[in-house]
């Protein structure tokens, strides 16, 4: 056993006082600290907003200029015009939500309780797809889909596309071009999106909970019932969120798996903003839009009580 | 009887390997038909073998200008939002301040917009000022909504963490400026290099705002846009796999390392 | 064996004085006006349940918290102003806040290179070795187990050499067995140094292991200050004697004082107090709170009655309750002049009729007798079922 047999030098003795102010100095740090991001969002995100509020209320040509004529009218044409397409906008988000939700709490549980050694390696291959441009593996699906293709002929043999033209979502022996293919695309654009807040969520699970229903005579799937989907509950919340909202503003899945049939809001706006020139209808559409998500969104997250989504 | 039992344990395995698959096979096609030979422009039923296009991957005019410039877009906008966001995230954890709830929505909502809608306004904004569309007014929009996923993750992380660990650091001597350095820094790290991880890839892969706020410059997603239209070169899926293929590898060598490392010091 | 003493710090110059201070976060008060000295080189404990204002008085000695009024001394020097990073004191934080990213040694090390020392291997070296943790200074804090940990922690602030070693429940977060180790490493490790350590538990027996010094802390203020063994035998409150182990109180009624002895009158009986362990104010007639520790009672079965000898105080009972803990027998006798009597018995001769039902008489010696003001709460730092889940 040693013991210190020097004495090292002594902490600094400080000379003199320091004014008590000196420690009172950072009340304005947190503003400081804020200041040049939100000035970011204010300029680039909130300012366009409301700029665009205004577009959607002028009336002109792009030849004389616009101005501010509170024609509220171009709101009422632009949903007379294309309600359907808000109409399916919300019906393939809704539907590619369901079935990621369906597709992806397997996995998620299969990562957070089954997968043992391979749970690192299953977790790169959730995410790597990211790294190949999600419009190259978007392109990829018109290979997959294509007429006399595979998976066409086998959904043909089984008699699978004959059930799915009855129900209007695929057209003849096709599937490329109908609504199935687009929310095809739309599932697998949004899955990951659905996969990693579900698995957040059920790896805080403690394992011992299954434990405990299963002594206390809960069957499995009561378990599931009972304990581990309601604890899953937050990431059940983000994870429908984090692909309804993007779903419904999508127009590449439209674009390129899909035909003038399923097209949807997005592409509308798009085409109006980039290929027309409507400003103002554009405008109107995309705001129409925005202010349908927050409702929706904000009924949906006061259902389901989770208010801590960030 | 026992294959029924088996079928019902695994159930949850079966589906979940099925959702798996279901993600990979787009990447698996990708791959396959980079060694397409097709014949015309399309290059979406198989032809024959052929490794033309990996020993050619900049032959398309266009594709590799675009690939740089996207990068070059994607470090520039992670280095923004990084920057802006941990501050924020910094703030919003470390400081009581008055407009708490404001500052919380304002960051929330880029979130919770579709991109489409978010586009649309920038657009409608840059017009009015009369900003020349190009580098400038992608890099402007990246950041913007690469920002909020920045501050998220890295709120996250200095959540977590002990204040007394910064406490215990003035203690023993370090001043602010060393406090942070030595000790909030480097433990916030992870936060802020997986938002940084996730702003690069936001912002290398985003095409609808992009699309919006281009004008006539074009990114790596523009051109593939574009090249789906006029038929897609086979170099398309060389980059494609290339990319997929140098991720992995990547993220296998630093999980390896990781590993490595913890067991030698055990 | 050699030890270090710090030449600087000798004589009184490493005294902790704290004048007047108080630190009020709005409405609430956490911390009274206090007074407090702290002697240069003793082993001092702050004691009291949560939410007493004991880190809250190690806080403002540290730096960490600011008073709101009163100022802070080490030695001749007014530290009151100054940041934690320029106090000569060193903390132990609960929970240790031993740095993540960094290994064992550079967790040691790091005090000493804040302050400019290039070569510190050496001293790292032998620092580890006194808190016998050699083997392990290239380990990531993770990966070592709470004692570890804690050592690291106390290794971390003493190899600074600090004027004052604060500790904020240093042993809070381990098993009683490791806790019992500790308490006697960590007074070895005083003695062995030779540095002032205010130690911040809400573990009495803790506190009255470790310290020469204890001041009991309640409601923001020092109820009392003193040796262990004089807190223990002389409570001023009724607060201080049930904190600190058990206590029993009999209201009694003053019937005379005279000189050193005071008579008082309870449930038709009469007890012997004597005067220099009475606190309270005894004129004929007034209440008083006679108290008196369980282990220092006898009981005695009532059919033996006749044997106690003359000149000790005695009330009888029934015994409601008994249980046998190894080296001693616990039981609750019901009293006419109070309820729950509770008296520990060793196990030497073991009398087969103490059972419950049995009637008893319990009697001690008057000497072990102790008088509290009777206008204050009997209750008072009892610890209750919740506070132990807390």
């Amino acid at each position: 056993m040693t013991t210190v047999t020097e004495a090292p030098p002594l902490a600094p003795a400080p000379e003199t006082k320091p004014p008590r102010q000196a420690r009172k100095r950072g009340r304005w740090t947190p503003y400081w600290l804020l200041l040049p991001g939100l000035l970011w969002l204010v300029v680039f995100f909130a300012l366009p907003v409301i700029y665009q509020a205004s577009t959607s209320v002028q009336t002109g040509s792009l030849e004389e200029g616009y101005k501010v004529t509170w024609h509220f009218a171009t709101y009422w044409d632009a949903l007379s015009e294309y309600w359907p397409q808000f109409v399916r906008s919300v019906l393939y988000a809704a539907s590619a939500t369901v079935l990621c939700l369906l597709l992806g709490y397997p996995l998620a549980y299969l990562i957070a309780f089954r997968a043992g050694r391979w749970r690192n390696l299953i977790m790169i291959l959730v995410i790597a797809p990211f790294f190949t441009s999600f419009l190259i593996r978007t392109l990829a699906w018109k290979t997959i889909l294509a007429d006399g293709g595979p998976v066409v002929d086998a959904l043909n043999t089984l008699h699978v596309l004959d059930v799915t033209a009855w129900l209007g979502w695929t057209a003849g022996d096709r599937v490329l071009a109908t609504p199935l293919a687009v929310v095809c695309g739309l599932t697998y654009n949004f899955l990951p999106f659905m996969i990693l807040p579900l698995y957040t969520s059920l790896e805080r699970i403690d394992p011992r909970l299954h434990e405990a229903a299963n002594d206390l005579y809960a069957k499995p799937s009561t378990t599931f019932r009972r304990v581990t989907f309601p604890l899953s509950m937050p990431g059940v919340v983000s994870g429908t969120l984090l692909t309804f909202i993007p779903a419904s503003g999508d127009y590449i899945n439209s674009d390129l798996l899909g035909s003038t049939d399923t097209r949807m809001v997005g592409n509308v706006i798009q085409s109006q903003f980039l290929r027309i020139l409507d400003y103002p209808t554009a405008a109107a559409l995309s705001f129409i839009l925005m202010a349908a998500i927050l409702v929706i969104v904000t009924l949906y997250i006061r259902k389901s009580g989770t208010e801590d989504l960030v | 009887m026992t294959f029924v039992n088996w079928l019902k344990r695994h159930l949850v395995v079966l589906a979940g390997l099925f959702t798996l698959a279901y993600l990979l096979l787009p990447n698996v096609v990708v791959t396959v038909f980079s060694f397409n030979n097709p014949k015309g422009r399309f290059n979406y039923t198989w032809q024959e073998f052929s490794t033309e296009a990996w020993k050619d991957p900049c032959g398309v005019s266009g594709l590799c200008t675009s690939l740089s410039l996207s990068l070059q877009i994607a470090l520039w906008a992670t280095l923004g939002a990084t920057l802006l966001g941990t501050m924020i995230a910094f703030a919003l954890v470390r400081y009581r301040f008055r407009a708490r709830g404001a500052v919380n929505s304002l960051i929330f909502l880029p979130m919770a917009m579709p991109e489409v809608v978010m586009a649309a306004s920038l657009l409608t904004l840059f017009l009015n000022m009369g900003a020349q569309l190009g580098f400038w007014t992608i890099l402007i929009a990246h950041i913007m909504f690469c920002l909020s996923f920045v501050v998220v993750a890295v709120k996250a992380r200095v959540m977590s963490m002990d204040p007394r660990l910064e406490q215990a650091a003035q203690d023993l001597y370090a001043g602010p400026v060393q406090t942070f350095l030595r000790v909030t820094l480097p433990i916030a790290a992870p936060g802020i290099a997986a938002g940084a991880l996730l702003a690069f890839a936001l912002s290398f892969d985003d095409f609808i705002i992009t699309n919006f706020n281009a004008g006539s410059t074009v990114t790596f997603p523009m051109f593939v846009w574009g090249s789906a239209q006029r038929g897609t070169p086979v170099q398309v899926n060389v980059i494609g796999t290339a990319m997929f293929v140098i991720a992995v590898l990547l993220v296998v060598a630093s999980l390896l390392i990781g590993n490595r490392r913890s067991r030698q010091k055990a | 064996m050699k030890t270090t003493t710090d030449t600087t710090a000798a004589g009184n110059g490493g005294d902790v004085r704290l004048t007047g201070i108080s630190k009020t976060y709005g409405s609430f008060t956490a911390v009274h006006p206090l007074d407090l000295t702290v002697p240069q080189g003793s082993f001092f404990a702050l004691l009291g349940a949560s939410g007493c204002g004991k880190t809250t008085t190690l806080r403002m000695i540290a730096g960490l918290e600011e008073p709101t009024a009163g100022t802070v001394h080490l030695g001749d020097q007014d530290v009151t102003a100054l940041p934690p990073y320029k106090r000569p004191v060193n903390t132990v934080f609960q929970s240790y806040a031993l740095f993540p990213h960094l290994d064992i040694f550079e967790n040691v090390a790091f005090g000493l290179r804040r302050r400019g020392i290039k070569s510190v291997k050496k001293q790292v070296e032998e620092m580890l070795e006194l808190v016998q943790l050699g083997e392990q200074a290239r380990k990531k804090p993770h990966q070592l187990s709470g004692g570890q940990q804690q050592r690291v922690a106390v290794a971390r602030a003493l190899i600074n050499h600090p004027k004052v070693l604060l500790l904020d429940e240093p042993l809070g977060a381990l098993d009683l067995k490791l806790r019992r180790q500790m308490q006697l490493e960590l007074k070895r490790i005083q003695t062995e140094v030779g540095i002032t350590f205010v130690h911040v538990t809400h573990d009495q027996e803790e506190a009255m292991t470790m310290a020469d010094t204890v001041a009991v802390m309640n409601a923001g203020r020092v109820e009392q200050l003193g040796s262990p063994a004089d807190l223990y035998e002389n409570p001023r409150t009724t607060f201080v004697a049930n904190f600190l182990g058990t206590s029993n109180f009999i209201e009694a009624e003053v019937d005379s004082a005279s000189g050193d002895e005071i008579v008082l009158k309870a449930g038709g009986g009469k007890l012997v107090l004597p005067g220099a362990r009475n606190s309270a104010p005894t004129t004929t007639g007034g209440k008083v709170l006679l108290g008196v520790r369980p282990e220092k009672i006898a009981l005695t079965h009532a059919d033996d009655a006749g044997g106690i000898p003359a000149g000790r105080n005695r009330i009888t009972g029934r015994i409601a309750d008994s249980s046998f803990i190894g080296v001693s027998t616990q039981f609750v006798v019901d009293s006419p002049v109070c309820s729950d009597f509770e008296v520990y018995v060793q196990n030497v001769d073991r009398d087969p009729r103490l059972l419950p039902g049995a009637e008893v008489v319990l009697h001690w010696n008057p000497a072990h007798t102790f008088g509290l003001d009777a206008a204050q709460d009997i209750d008072a730092g009892v610890e209750t079922v919740e506070e132990e889940v807390a």
